[in-house]
């Protein structure tokens, strides 16, 4: 693993020093809680401390190329606290703060993706060996939950279409499909049906080609925290987060549309398209507007998530309303 | 001391108060994680449901355990209910909306979950306005029929919060079963036995220093 070896130690701030003075800080904030804690699932500080821990085991990552202002959104970042404990992957538990709790139980290392389908490369492909050959880019992304809230992250990753290319599709890849690892010790929110597991999600190849498109290995700077889909996951800025499917283990080109998770729990309230749309609401709430983490109030969300110069022009012709 | 003598009905309020204080206190000293609106919108509505399921849980308890007096903290665990639903609204309308009215209609016409929300609160507002010992007094028979509008309300919000979650039914569901049930015993206790004079009841409830009904 080239790119992603860790920096000296030396060069790194001690991260317990730091850890340490946060967890002095959570445990006084503790200390005036007291009982009835476990029903507010909100309250409680375990998640964090949890959290950090999970934070600690990722590792800082060298040679990133500095996002180009195309790739950068010039607006505050969510803090890492917030973005690596408030987390929809139900594989980790359905509640926010349960990715969190239980991302330990993630083996991410050694990891494997299969690729299959029309491919000319096909194979199961050792994680660094899948990573080796692109530079590790920084993105700085708005990501547009279904339930309207928002975050802003630095990613790190490589370009799908990069890594597609190098794969060669045949004439035949029309769709890519990518499918989460199905281990309920791993992921123990699979042990529950809440969706039919594996997670599976799906882009057409002229999205998968799109530039914005990333396949991340890492945020803010370090590898994927387990709650975030370490060590591999999908980033798809324009669409509806549950599009940006995390823990990737198989990749398949193919010909046909791709059944999809959400899609298939709920076809009327999740689209195979679900790009952000502020004019199309979900049968129970209103996409108009997104409450960005950190904020009180909403504010309006935009078309395609703001990306709409860059992709508007895959979806011409297409009746949005109908094609959700 | 009774069950449902004042001194234990003013603790049953001030414990009926707690989760409110601990909410409140979590949000200004920022532990409601990431999305504290969503945090305090989530915990308000299940407070609210959960004091109306314990309201309705007083009279089969009462039967059940001969602890007559029970059925007195019907009207403070009612008004509890009554009280977080409101902040659960108001949460909603000014945070989620920002008093936008046009959305809120827009919601209440398009979006059936928050119409049937709405509609529980709407059901509870005209019992907590008619909680008063004077009400009861004044409305006589009447406030006995008014205040079977509890089961409507109940289901509501049982439905309410059912239809509000994404994928995993568990919690709501559990809530809903619940509902269930106690509507389910209103109906058998009904067939099985002579009815209860609910109205000398809560007039009994009304005198003041009274002891059991």
């Amino acid at each position: 693993m080239r790119r992603i070896a860790p920096l000296l130690d030396n060069q790194v701030t001690d991260e317990s020093l730091y850890l340490g003075r946060r967890t002095f800080l959570k445990n006084s904030a503790t200390a005036a809680l007291v009982a009835g804690l476990p029903l507010f699932p909100g309250c409680g500080n375990d998640g964090n401390a949890k959290a950090e821990a999970a934070i600690s085991e990722t590792r800082p990552l060298a040679e990133i190329t500095p996002a180009p202002a195309r790739f950068r959104v010039d607006e505050p970042q969510t803090p890492e606290s917030d973005a690596t404990t408030y987390n929809n992957f139900y594989e980790m538990g359905t509640g926010k703060d349960d990715p969190a709790r239980n991302a330990h139980l993630l083996r991410s290392e050694p990891w494997s993706v299969t690729v299959e389908g029309e491919v000319a490369r096909p194979g199961v492909i050792p994680l660094e060996d899948f990573l080796r050959p692109h530079p590790l880019e920084e993105r700085i992304y708005r990501l547009r939950c279904v339930e309207a809230w928002s975050m802003v992250i630095p990613w790190v990753g490589i370009p799908l279409g990069d890594v597609l290319r190098r794969l060669e599709p045949t004439s035949k890849a029309k769709y890519v499909a990518f499918e989460t690892l199905l281990d309920p010790e791993q992921l123990p929110g699979q042990k529950r049906r809440v969706l039919d597991w594996p997670y599976r999600e799906g882009l057409r190849i002229d999205e998968a080609m799109n530039p914005l498109a990333l396949l991340a290995v890492g945020m803010y700077g370090r590898t994927l925290p387990g709650q975030n889909g370490a060590p591999l996951r999908l980033v798809v800025p324009w669409k509806y987060g549950f599009k940006s499917i995390k823990s990737i283990v198989r990749i398949r080109l193919q010909e046909e549309e791709p059944a999809t998770s959400w899609n298939l729990s709920a076809p009327r309230e999740y689209g195979f398209n679900a790009n952000v749309n502020p004019e199309v609401s979900h049968p129970r709430w209103s996409q108009a507007r997104e409450r960005r983490i950190g904020d009180w109030s909403k504010r309006p969300t935009l078309p395609f998530n703001g990306y709409a110069e860059q992709v508007a022009g895959l979806y011409a012709g297409m009746d949005l309303r109908r094609n959700f | 001391m009774k069950v449902g003598d004042r001194p234990v009905r003013i603790g049953v309020a001030i414990a009926g108060l707690v989760p409110g204080a601990f909410l409140a206190a979590a949000a200004v000293g920022d532990r409601l994680g990431a999305d504290p609106v969503e945090a305090i919108l989530h915990e308000s509505g299940e407070w609210a449901l959960r004091f109306l399921l314990l309201s309705l849980c007083m009279t089969p308890l009462q039967r059940w355990l001969g602890a007559p007096g029970l059925i007195r903290h019907r009207r403070t665990l009612g008004l509890l209910a009554f009280g977080y639903a409101a902040i659960h609204f108001s949460i909603y309308l000014s945070l989620d909306l920002g008093f936008d009215f046009g959305a809120l209609a827009e919601d209440l016409t398009e979006r059936p979950f928050i119409a049937i929300g709405f509609a529980a609160l709407l059901g509870l507002t005209p019992l907590a306005l008619t909680s008063s010992r004077r009400a009861i007094r004044k409305l006589g028979k009447r406030w006995q029929r008014l205040h079977r509008l509890v089961y409507l309300a109940v289901f509501l919000a049982a439905i309410h919060f059912l239809w509000s979650a994404k994928a995993d039914l568990l919690e709501p569901g559990i809530y809903a079963g619940f509902a269930a049930l106690l509507l389910a015993l209103r109906v058998v206790g009904r067939a099985g036995q002579k009815p209860a004079d609910y109205a000398r009841l809560a007039r009994a409830e009304a005198r003041p220093g009274s002891g059991q009904p």
